[in-house]
């Protein structure tokens, strides 16, 4: 009995991979109904499964898929032709084939569902016209005769009439099955099945005329060859073209030969195929060679590698997991150790170990990669159904098939994945009349772009669909009670966009079976976000749609960088840190400036956000002013969601790889920690949720899209500005990029040099404009002991510093709300919150101050110019 | 639920079912969890694996320790994740089958009496039954957001 379960295993193993062969064949097939090649392999597949089944005795299985092969058998010989209703049938075939499986799977039989109804379609399609349905009269007549059966069938017809009382005996031959040896099994059953065989070759017809008189022995040994394939593991699958069949096919030798060669090695003979064929004469020498070089391409990959059961290397890789964390620990001891206490031959076992181990974690982790397209092979079926049941005209474009992700992340990206294609199709891409209507071609381009990036994975699904329309985004979610329409009013298109990742969002204006019953789109966020990945939607009405995801590689071993806050260790991953800053003295004071009580830091005279990450995890009072000196003193500068940020921590320990542990159910629910790890001494390290501190900060409400939307060419940019006060209530924003830095200054340091006011300024003289003045706007003059508010745009060596009353804010300026008001040093206005503010035009504004601003530093900063709103 | 494995803490004697109790380790370093509710006292490394440590002292809502001994780990297991109680000092297994229970008084605290199944009258003193998987269900939604 075992042997026989080993059997059903293998076979299940096997069919599944051939049924995803399958489809992926048979929606090629759609595109190109002619291909032969095509209809051969979807014939051989179906033929494999179909014998196998019948020689372990799942009969539904067998009748379901022996019909199919009829059908297949007459397309793939040019009788009939490819419609719609045979392709969709063949699918439903494939779909009933692999709820069969999985019954079989589970349950070790082949469950209550009834595939007649699909056999008796399957059947109807086999003619053209109305000749099915006599065909399927005389089969039930012809059950009543059981013995009746004959092999060699004149007609197709009566193929179809022999069929059944062939698969009738083959029930009765079922007995001998259990029979413990494979191979006696298989004999046994070749002559109680022998009619089966001959009904199911007649059937076949055409395929193997040469077979139609099959003589008692010679059936039985076809049922061994699927015995022998199905017991061979790696070796199965018609599509990876055995020897013996690369023989066959180029007329070397007859697949008889081959299966009476293949009998043997079933029986113990253990040379190869190739040997035993030459021995009994039944093929050259020479045409074995040539046919092993032949197949060698082939074949390289099929008999290098073995099935491993996925469990061994989850199990595999927890291992690997624990030797890191003994070596880590190994490794720190040795380094904490005492002088006199180091033992060199000890430290040198103790490196060798840990590089062996770095190898090890690599090799095995390779082990556990598999393409995107173990996902992607599904999408094809799933849009081309959907496509037909919503009345599509889709093509589906993948890219970057081959990339690589380890298969828990696969694992976990595979519905999200689904649903997003799902959404993509339904609600994105229109119908063809609309799209005609629009001016688009009538088939909506779906792709699918996969690719690695800074050690992450990034999964793009894009459509050329309708796209989504911010407003009756906001307009939905307002319905819903899911914003109010004060919220709404400060949030970012960007954040608006992200609204439909809220439970209970649904932009569909009817259900369908499809979508639009408001679950989806939070759950693939929750599931993307749960693997510690990231989910952006960039869309433009009438243009299309990009939804993209970020994904780790791996989700069980990263590199981490610990950091000290409070008195505590934190870890940071690696893969989010782009560079480490250290304040010292000066710096420490004067690097960290307020912008309306919100700290940034100048770094290459670019604003860095700052968020401090005692602050964050409530060590300290929020706002609770300077730090004390010992605090803070380094900045970590972390990237997420497509935003800069640094972290300001107390201090920066070292980089070692971590093992991601879970958080227990109590701690799940805290964003800002991803999991948890153990540090070499044995001591538990919270490791911390980048993307959510970034959120927590608010610096992503603040400044966030410009890369995500300007990457996209959709035009709308949010980008972040300086909000300032000019003069008493008049407003104007600076973009962010063109701000250097933020001084204060004492009105009495500001002299005059020839009807410019100037002020010196780090060992240079500085031109100072008075916005209020450029803008024409009088406010009260600024007393004196007050001092002066500086924004400083430095380019080169040269700087311009302009004076405001007052800066307020940074915001973010709504896209679509900017107006073209031109007016002097104003480039339009653009809506802050809900204030219109005047946008200042900064090259003009400079060039007020010091006409020859440009002059010397134009040339390399054109680039940053063009990106200039004008 | 015939025997119970007792643990101290404070003035009071606690026992939970003996089978729910995976081991009783005195550990060690507890790494605190900010922005956990004040129940959660930290994460224990038990041999390898992360485990949640709940300060029962907070759960029950006792006065904070004095002195500074080092709490003992109760590790207990309720749907497959094992959790660690802090308490002050272990007791030893009672049985408990021929001992008078009660139902909890009704003059405890609301609070508290949800996490208790009531009491077993020792001749020298009471042993309260927790309600392990009423202890361990805190700070599952209502973790501060700060």
């Amino acid at each position: 009995m075992e042997a026989i379960d080993e059997i059903v295993a293998e076979f299940l193993v096997e069919s599944h991979e051939n049924l995803d062969q399958l489809d992926r064949d048979l929606l090629e097939l759609e595109r190109h109904p002619d291909s032969r090649e095509l209809l051969a392999s979807v014939f051989r597949t179906i033929h494999t499964i179909k014998g196998t089944s019948g020689f372990l005795a799942f009969h539904k299985l067998e009748k379901l898929t022996h019909v199919g092969e009829n059908l297949l058998s007459r397309l793939r010989d040019g009788r009939i032709a490819l419609t719609d209703s045979r392709a969709n049938a063949l699918l439903k075939m494939v779909d009933s084939v692999r709820s069969l499986l999985r019954a079989i799977e589970q349950t070790g039989g082949e469950g209550d569902s009834d595939p007649t109804e699909l056999i008796e379609v399957l059947s109807s399609l086999l003619e053209d016209g109305t000749a099915a349905v006599p065909a399927q009269t005389t089969a039930k007549t012809a059950e009543a005769r059981q013995e009746k059966a004959q092999v060699p069938a004149p007609s197709a017809q009566e193929a179809q009439v022999e069929r059944k009382p062939a698969q009738a005996e083959g029930t009765q031959a079922q007995g001998p099955r259990t029979a413990p040896a494979p191979a006696a099994v298989a004999k046994a059953a070749a002559g109680g099945t022998q009619p089966a065989a001959g009904g199911a070759q007649a059937a076949g017809g055409a395929a193997e005329p040469q077979a139609a008189p099959a003589t008692k022995s010679r059936s039985g040994r076809r049922r061994s060859k699927n015995a022998a394939q199905t017991g061979t593991p790696g070796k199965g699958g018609p599509a990876k073209s055995p020897l013996g069949e690369v023989l066959v096919e180029a007329g070397e030798t007859t697949a008889e030969d081959v299966e009476i060669a293949r009998m043997e090695q079933r029986l113990g003979d253990e040379r190869k195929i190739g040997s035993i064929l030459v021995e009994h004469g039944s093929a050259t020498p020479k045409a074995v060679e040539t046919a092993l070089e032949t197949q060698d391409t082939r074949r390289s990959v099929v008999d290098s590698s073995v099935r491993v059961d996925v469990e061994l290397l989850d199990s595999l890789m927890r291992l690997v997991g624990e030797l890191v964390l003994a070596r880590n620990q190994l490794v720190s001891r040795l380094d904490d150790g005492k002088e006199s206490s180091k033992d060199a031959s000890l430290a040198r076992s103790a490196q060798r170990l840990s590089l062996v181990t770095s190898e090890l974690q690599e090799q095995i982790m390779k082990t556990r990669m598999q393409p995107v397209d173990a996902v992607w092979s599904k999408m094809p079926r799933v849009v081309r159904d959907l496509a037909k049941t919503c009345g599509r005209q889709v093509r589906l474009d993948m890219e970057g098939r081959e990339t690589e992700l380890d298969r828990s992340v696969l694992e976990a990206i595979k519905d999200p994945l689904t649903h997003l294609v799902r959404n993509a199709v339904d609600h994105g891409i229109e119908s063809p009349e609309v799209r005609k209507a629009a001016g688009k071609s009538a088939e909506g381009l779906l792709r699918l772009r996969a690719y690695h990036e800074a050690g992450q994975v990034h999964l793009e699904i894009i459509d050329d669909g309708a796209g989504i329309d911010p407003a009756k985004i906001a307009a939905k979610a307002i319905e819903r009670g899911l914003v109010t329409q004060n919220q709404l009013a400060t949030m970012t298109q960007r954040e608006i966009m992200h609204l439909i990742f809220l439970p209970g969002f649904s932009l569909a204006p009817k259900i369908t079976n499809v979508s639009g019953r408001g679950v989806g789109m939070d759950v693939v966020k929750t599931r993307i976000e749960a693997i510690g990945g990231s989910v952006d939607v960039v869309s433009k009405v009438g243009k299309g749609s990009v939804f993209r995801l970020t994904i780790p590689l791996t989700l069980a071993i990263i590199p981490a960088l610990t950091i000290g806050c409070a008195g505590r260790r934190y870890a940071v991953p690696q893969v989010s840190v782009l560079e480490l800053v250290r304040l010292s003295g000066e710096h420490a004071r004067g690097g960290i400036e307020l912008i309306s009580g919100a700290p940034v830091y100048r770094l290459r005279d670019m604003l860095l956000p700052l968020v401090r990450l005692d602050e964050q995890l409530g060590l300290v009072a929020m706002d609770a002013g300077d730090m004390p000196d010992e605090r803070g003193s380094f900045i970590v500068v972390l990237h997420a969601e497509q935003q800069r940020f640094g972290l300001v921590v107390d201090d920066v320990l070292d980089t070692q790889e971590i093992v991601v542990k879970p958080l227990g159910r109590h701690l799940k629910s805290i964003p800002v920690y991803a999991g948890a790890t153990m540090l070499g001494d044995g001591t538990v390290v919270l490791i911390l949720d980048v993307a959510t501190l970034a959120r927590r900060s608010n610096v992503l409400a603040n400044a966030s899209g410009v890369a995500t939307v300007e990457n996209e060419g959709t035009g709308e940019t949010t980008e972040p500005v300086l909000v300032v006060e000019v003069a008493s209530g008049r407003r104007a924003a600076i973009p962010l990029e063109m701000v250097t830095r933020l001084e204060e200054i004492k009105p009495s340091s500001i002299e005059r040099v020839g009807g410019r006011e100037v002020v010196q300024y780090r060992g240079h003289i500085m031109p100072l404009v008075r916005l209020s003045t450029l803008l024409g706007a009088y406010g009260e003059a600024a007393s004196e002991d007050e001092g002066v508010q500086l924004v400083v745009y430095t380019r080169g060596e040269r700087s311009v510093g302009f004076a405001v009353d007052r800066i307020l804010d940074i915001a973010t300026e709504r896209a679509g709300t900017r107006s073209d008001i031109d007016d002097h040093a104003l480039v339009g206005s653009i809506v802050v919150g809900e204030r219109v503010v005047e946008l200042l035009d900064v090259e003009s504004a400079v060039l007020s101050a010091d006409p020859n601003f440009y002059s010397g530093v134009r040339v390399e900063n054109t680039a940053e110019f063009e990106e200039m709103p004008v | 639920m015939s025997q119970l494995s007792t643990f101290h803490v404070g003035k009071y004697l606690f026992g939970v079912d003996v089978f729910l109790v995976q081991e009783v380790v005195r550990l060690q370093m507890i790494t605190p969890v900010p922005l956990a509710t004040p129940e959660i006292a930290g994460l224990i490394n038990l041999r390898g694996e992360v485990l949640t440590a709940i300060d029962l002292r907070t759960r029950m809502g006792l006065p904070p320790a004095e002195g500074t001994r080092e709490p003992v780990n109760v590790v207990v297991r309720v749907d497959e994740e094992p959790v660690s109680l802090l308490v002050d000092e272990i007791g030893g297994v009672l049985e408990v089958s021929q001992v008078p229970f009660e139902q909890t008084p009704s003059t405890v605290d609301e609070k508290v009496r949800d996490l208790l199944l009531g009491a077993y009258t020792l001749p020298d003193r009471l042993l309260l039954a927790l309600n392990a998987r009423a202890v361990l269900d805190v700070g599952l939604e209502n973790s501060r957001a700060a």
